[in-house]
């Protein structure tokens, strides 16, 4: 079915942006308001997971601590608005660059650390980043964080509530989606894809994996903070409570779901997982049980997620071999032909 | 003749273990060297210190007269050095293709930014990555395989595959790793011959290989390895005659030392 979609994608490209453009412009006429804040959150974790997509999926960098960065651009963002009274717009950039300066301190270990031991120091990143933004009171407001951050005038049309700020978010999104999607087919892509392929060949052809993984958490946790900057003022108010380890997780496993390493990953992941516990709301907290157990199901059946080819390295021995036997096929046909 | 790659007194010591003891190796340009001796010679270890993934011990390497030994590998892949592994290191997962797009790495200058906004240097680069990538594996004979995975590549493909990304590097000196392990002869006949056409194209080429039939016939200048020492050096036929050489491939045999008795 993905290659009946995909030949249809590809023979309609104009036509099909065209009509997910105006869907998309227009939505909030056809989307009650309620719903429109389940969009926003999706907007929202699209833009965290594709962060963390970067770092994890491209350059299999583990990663559990996202949500550090998520509030290093959250309260950069408070601060510059509420503190300094710096306006909503010049302070987005700011904050996401914050967030990359972090980003490229937590990357130094990712240097000499792999794996799990590598997701070990990022887990403990992250919680530091929400005790510090917890207990540094003058700065962060301590336990009583920022409140009435105001969202921002946009030509003289105030962009709050769900229905407008949502195109702040449908924004940044597509943002991302256009600057990702040519940052990972240049040359700096297959840079980071060839270090979480094979760090040792991919040195061995002069890529600098020291240089490319520090940058490749600076372009992350950029997005991460971004994603923060735009969400306090969508919220109005920020504390550390939103910035657990669980929020870490939460967006680790949208991705999983999604399909690591693939663009539309994160959109997926995030459409599901949020799609998945707003409807199952009448079960209350048992949504989550739902939702864990489709991350488990996902690691077992489709461990590269929905998207994911079957052909990449996180699908595993079981794809790879069928993909063999068809490439065996191949080499037969044409040795044949030969 | 011009001396490329040249290897002054080297070691390396592993704990107790001498794997590789004060070798000497000097590859001229447009060589085709070869480097052979018996499992566990050191043969790998050597090439793991030039390509800057071990520093030596002792002694130093040495590139037009300057020396490497001590930079970090992709340093040394700057410099001009380009390998491949004994046990196939391609992208496994990434088509033909892009492998060898990134062995264009190096010579390539684009940066996040150019990326982004899609600048004349992002152009030059993919035009260039391009047009050299299919020229590449035109000449290796692997255009029909451009998009295919490359682990899913017969084994013989797949070394080629491996040369063929490092020649993307347009390496001043390209060392091969035992290149004919697992081909049968009809692939080791093609390789060699590509090795020889490679060689009249100006490249110069260090290769370590069990096959005997094919050093003797493609190598001008042989370096045997022995318990990490050199044991002996020179062209196919002294090496063919060397008895440390025999002694140390075929043992001192009853006869052989009745013989000296």
């Amino acid at each position: 079915m993905m290659d009946k979609l995909k030949g249809f994608y590809v023979k309609n490209k104009i036509p099909v942006w065209v009509v997910l453009m105006v869907l998309l412009v227009t939505m909030p006429l056809y989307v009650s308001a309620g719903n429109m804040r389940i969009v926003c959150r999706i907007m929202l974790y699209i833009i965290l997971a594709g962060g963390l997509n970067v770092i994890s999926g491209y350059c299999g960098q583990l990663c559990f601590g996202i949500a550090g960065f998520y509030c290093v651009g959250s309260y950069v963002q408070a601060i510059l608005m509420k503190t300094y009274n710096v306006s909503y717009w010049l302070a987005l950039l700011p904050s996401g660059i914050v967030a990359a300066l972090i980003g490229a301190v937590v990357a130094l270990p990712a240097l000499r650390m792999k794996g799990i031991f590598l997701g070990m120091i990022t887990i403990g990143f992250s919680e530091l980043m929400r005790l510090i933004a917890l207990n540094w009171t003058p700065v962060t407001g301590g336990a009583m964080g920022f409140k009435g951050i105001m969202a921002p005038t946009f030509f003289g049309i105030k962009m709050g509530g769900a229905s407008k700020y949502y195109y702040i978010f449908l924004f940044v999104v597509i943002a991302y989606m256009f600057c990702t999607n040519r940052v990972i087919k240049s040359r700096v892509g297959r840079a980071w894809m060839s270090i979480r392929e094979d760090e040792l060949a991919a040195r061995s052809l002069g890529v600098d994996a020291k240089k490319y993984k520090i940058l490749n958490f600076m372009y992350g946790s950029f997005w991460a903070g971004i994603a923060g900057a735009i969400f306090v003022a969508y919220s109005t108010y920020v504390d550390s409570t939103y910035f657990t380890l669980d929020e870490g997780f939460n967006v680790l496993g949208m991705l999983i779901i999604g399909g690591q390493g693939t663009l539309v990953g994160p959109i997926v992941g995030s459409f599901v997982a949020q799609v998945l516990t707003e409807s199952l709301r009448f079960i209350n907290v048992w949504r989550y049980v739902v939702y864990a157990a489709l991350i488990i199901l996902m690691m077992w059946v489709r461990p590269q997620g929905l998207i994911g080819a079957s052909g990449s390295i996180l699908a595993g021995s079981k794809a790879g071999k069928k993909k063999t036997k068809k490439a065996e096929k191949i080499v037969k046909s044409e040795g044949k032909e030969a | 003749m011009a001396a490329l790659l040249e290897a002054k007194g080297v070691s390396k010591i592993f704990g107790g273990l001498v794997a590789v003891d004060n070798v000497d190796m000097t590859v001229n340009k447009g060589d085709i060297f070869g480097i052979i001796g018996p499992n566990g010679a050191g043969k790998t270890t050597f090439f793991n210190i030039c390509t800057g993934f071990y520093t030596p011990s002792q002694g130093a390497i040495y590139l037009e007269g300057q020396k490497i030994s001590g930079l970090p590998c992709d340093q040394i892949a700057k410099k001009g050095i380009a390998r491949t592994f004994q046990n196939i290191q391609l992208f496994k997962y990434m088509s033909v293709l892009d492998n060898v797009k990134i062995g264009f790495h190096i010579n390539t200058r684009t940066n996040l930014f150019d990326a982004i906004v899609h600048s004349k240097t992002y152009k030059n680069d993919e035009k260039i990555i391009k047009e050299k990538g299919y020229a590449i594996l035109e000449e290796v004979g692997l255009s029909k395989y451009a998009d295919t995975m490359a682990g899913n590549l017969p084994y013989g493909v797949q070394r080629k595959v491996e040369i063929a990304r490092a020649l993307a590097l347009e390496p001043k000196i390209l060392l091969l790793d035992e290149p004919a392990a697992g081909m049968n002869p009809n692939e080791t006949d093609s390789l060699m011959q590509f090795m020889l056409m490679l060689k009249e194209k100006g490249h110069t080429i260090t290769v370590i290989e069990h096959d005997m039939k094919f050093v003797m016939n493609s190598c001008n200048h042989i370096l045997v390895l022995n318990f990490g020492q050199k044991i002996c050096e020179g062209t196919p036929d002294a090496v063919k005659n060397n008895e440390q050489v025999k002694e140390a491939y075929f043992g001192k045999g009853i006869i052989a030392a009745r013989g000296t008795n």
